[in-house]
């Protein structure tokens, strides 16, 4: 329940910053209408303390005994096929790095959560990235990943051992996965956290919402494990400790056929040179419609070996067909957040920039110096990209 | 067959801008729209619809101007249209928003398949349609980019980490769409939206879905806002005018700068 008391002295701070329109100023005072979906934005800009939100408590749990963070380990397909079939997706590492400092803050052990057919020595990298223990589950039926085998594992895991809090990477598998764990274990899970700490011994998860506009602390009180999505490249990777081996746990889940409801008929991964996929990427060099031939484009994938990024393109460029879909950054597309974002002849259509805006330093080259891509840049260079491309790749050959 | 669509009204995240002055979201004028992932959703429902002779529900959750993406749902060749309505649902996280829908979906008696938009554009969580499959214990597919019925048999095509795969599994199952780049979206025509209005529409409250009144609203949601601020601004690009010769050097210089080259 929300309601605004006596106290309110029509100062109108409250009505422009609801994100709903809830809010009315009628007769002096503020009004709350059915818009609202109580999310408290109003009650931190009142001057006077005049907005209450209540909160009736829901069913009580037993929240004693949960202990630990854990980290989801993601596999990925190893292109190397010399190699053991599957490796470990790189958010993991992301993942154990702020999850060791978490558990730290909170005296706790960090676990890795590793389901797989055949463990390859993965505990050794585990390990060495700040796991105390790995919880290993090696069956058979969990030669690929699958929402249901994979939830039922972790939910069982979840229940034997009762972690405080679980971390995965926001990938599409990671996206697939938490959901439905959280719903099934009734507890909370924040998306795409781009923050994580501990406040009060509660996980603080912060995100970005309404197409980035805003930032949200979200914190899950009353359930365990709190559970987080958390965005790749956005955690600082820890510097590993080669020979810290995590002590493993075999788990011994029973995982029947019949879960396998849904079947994989064919699987096509699009490799770029070196394997590295876009949303992992540290470095990408992205064209736009200012690119104009597949040829000027092509130019972008050379100053990417030279870098050793991974090519990127706007909408309008796969449009055009210069580029697959597979490149292709922004609301339809990927959303990546590398740590150098070079833009070539992008305007900045704003489907774009939510796809990019995260990345850590953007340099943007473009005819137009009013290009919306600037408002974004760190760095921008008004100039004509088909001639600042070659004299680029010229200029990287001779730093070789 | 019968199809359930879940809809969103949201406001259009791409017109929202940020008072620089106070940092707060500037909504005046911002339309509040169809959620884009639910309406491809929508979209997809429609041509199975017309390629299969399928009924189709759209089904929303929202206050009461959330008609208008109900209607819009009607207009485009639903047959009929739900909102659940009701203050016990504000506050609701996609936790209890899950529950509240996977409630209503019971209620519309057999449903075989249920679409919905990958995420929508103002919470970006993709949390919910999975909790409306796990609600229901029927299976789910996330990020599709088309879907295939033949019989009970449901082919999808959906995006992976780094590619994509297609999959088949039986109905009822839970499908979240997303567009392919080649998509347009489309808009009823006029005497669409007029004939749309004598389709069937219900609002549903907590009651009339039999939801229970604790796992809804705030108190039934997991999850809770501690705190809503501006993101970090960004400051000004340092811009660089001159000859091409002039910005390789300040791109090498950047990149020399940030230890992306030597």
């Amino acid at each position: 329940m929300i309601n605004v008391s006596k106290k309110c002295i029509g100062c109108n701070k409250c009505v422009p910053v609801c994100p709903f329109a809830a809010v009315q100023l009628i007769d002096k005072k503020a009004v709350i209408n059915e818009a609202c979906t109580l999310c408290g934005a109003c009650v931190q800009v009142c001057p006077v303390q005049a907005i209450e939100i209540t909160r009736e408590e829901g069913a009580t749990r037993d929240l004693t005994g949960h202990k630990g963070v854990w980290v989801f380990v993601e596999l990925m397909e190893n292109h190397d096929k010399t190699k053991h079939s599957h490796k470990i997706r790189p958010v993991t590492f992301e993942l154990l790095s702020i999850g060791r400092k978490l558990a730290d803050e909170l005296g706790e052990e960090l676990a890795a959560v590793l389901l797989t057919d055949k463990n390859a020595g993965f505990e050794k990298e585990l390990g060495a990235y700040g796991a105390d223990k790995v919880y290993l589950v090696e069956n058979p039926e969990l030669y690929e990943y699958n929402t249901d085998i994979f939830s039922t594992a972790i939910i069982a895991l979840t229940h034997k051992h009762k972690p405080s809090a679980m971390l995965y990477g926001a990938t599409i598998m990671g996206r697939d996965l938490a959901p439905r764990v959280a719903s099934c274990l009734y507890t909370g899970l924040t998306a795409d956290c781009t923050g994580l700490a501990i406040k009060d011994g509660l996980l603080l998860q912060s995100r970005p919402a309404f197409g980035g506009n805003i930032m949200a602390d979200i914190l899950s009180p009353k359930s365990r494990p709190q559970m987080s999505t958390v965005r790749p490249n956005v955690m600082k990777l820890a510097e590993p400790i080669y020979g810290k081996i995590a002590v493993t746990v075999r788990e011994d889940i029973k995982i029947d056929k019949s879960l396998r409801r849904v079947k994989v008929l064919e699987r096509k991964l699009i490799h770029d040179k070196g394997s590295v996929k876009i949303d992992e990427a540290r470095i990408i060099v992205s064209g736009g419609r200012g690119m104009k031939t597949k040829e000027k484009f092509k130019q972008l994938e050379e100053i990417c070996q030279l870098l050793g990024g991974v090519v990127g393109a706007s909408r309008g460029a796969v449009d055009m067909g210069l580029k697959d879909k597979a490149h292709q950054v922004g609301q339809s597309g990927t959303t990546v957040s590398p740590k150098l974002y070079l833009a070539f002849g992008i305007s900045g259509a704003v489907q774009h920039i939510v796809g990019m805006k995260a990345s850590d330093i953007i340099v943007a080259v473009n005819k137009d110096p009013n290009a919306p891509i600037f408002n974004v840049a760190k760095h921008g260079v008004v100039g004509d990209a088909h001639e600042i491309v070659p004299k680029l790749i010229e200029a990287l050959k001779k730093q070789k | 067959m019968h199809i359930a669509v879940c809809v969103k009204q949201v406001p259009d995240t791409t017109e929202v801008k940020i008072n620089p002055e106070t940092g707060t979201l500037i909504r005046a004028g911002v339309p509040s729209i169809i959620n884009p992932y639910d309406h491809f959703a929508l979209q997809t429902a429609i041509e199975l619809k017309k390629a299969h002779g399928f009924r189709v529900t759209v089904i929303s959750m929202g206050p009461p101007q959330a008609k208008s993406v109900v209607q819009m749902g009607l207009a485009l060749g639903a047959d009929d249209g739900v909102l659940l309505s009701d203050m016990a649902f504000a506050g609701s996280d996609t936790w209890a928003t899950s529950y509240a829908i996977a409630k209503a979906v019971k209620k519309l008696g057999k449903v075989d398949i249920i679409l919905a938009g990958m995420q929508a554009i103002d919470g970006d969580t993709a949390q919910t349609g999975p909790g409306v499959a796990q609600q229901l214990g029927i299976p789910q597919v996330t990020f599709c980019v088309k879907i295939d019925v033949d019989g009970r048999k449901i082919i999808a095509r959906k995006l992976i980490d780094g590619g994509y795969e297609v999959v088949e599994t039986r109905a009822p199952a839970l499908f979240t769409m997303i567009m392919p780049p080649d998509y347009t979206s489309k808009y009823p025509a006029f005497l669409d939206v007029h004939a749309s209005l004598r389709k069937p529409y219900h609002v549903w409250s907590a009651s009339d879905i039999g939801a229970e009144n604790h796992y809804l609203g705030l108190k039934g949601s997991p999850t809770q806002v501690a705190r809503i601020y501006p993101p970090p601004q960004r400051e000004k690009a340092a811009m660089t005018n001159g000859s091409s010769q002039e910005a390789v050097e300040k791109i090498l210089d950047i990149m020399r700068k940030e230890h992306f080259i030597e």
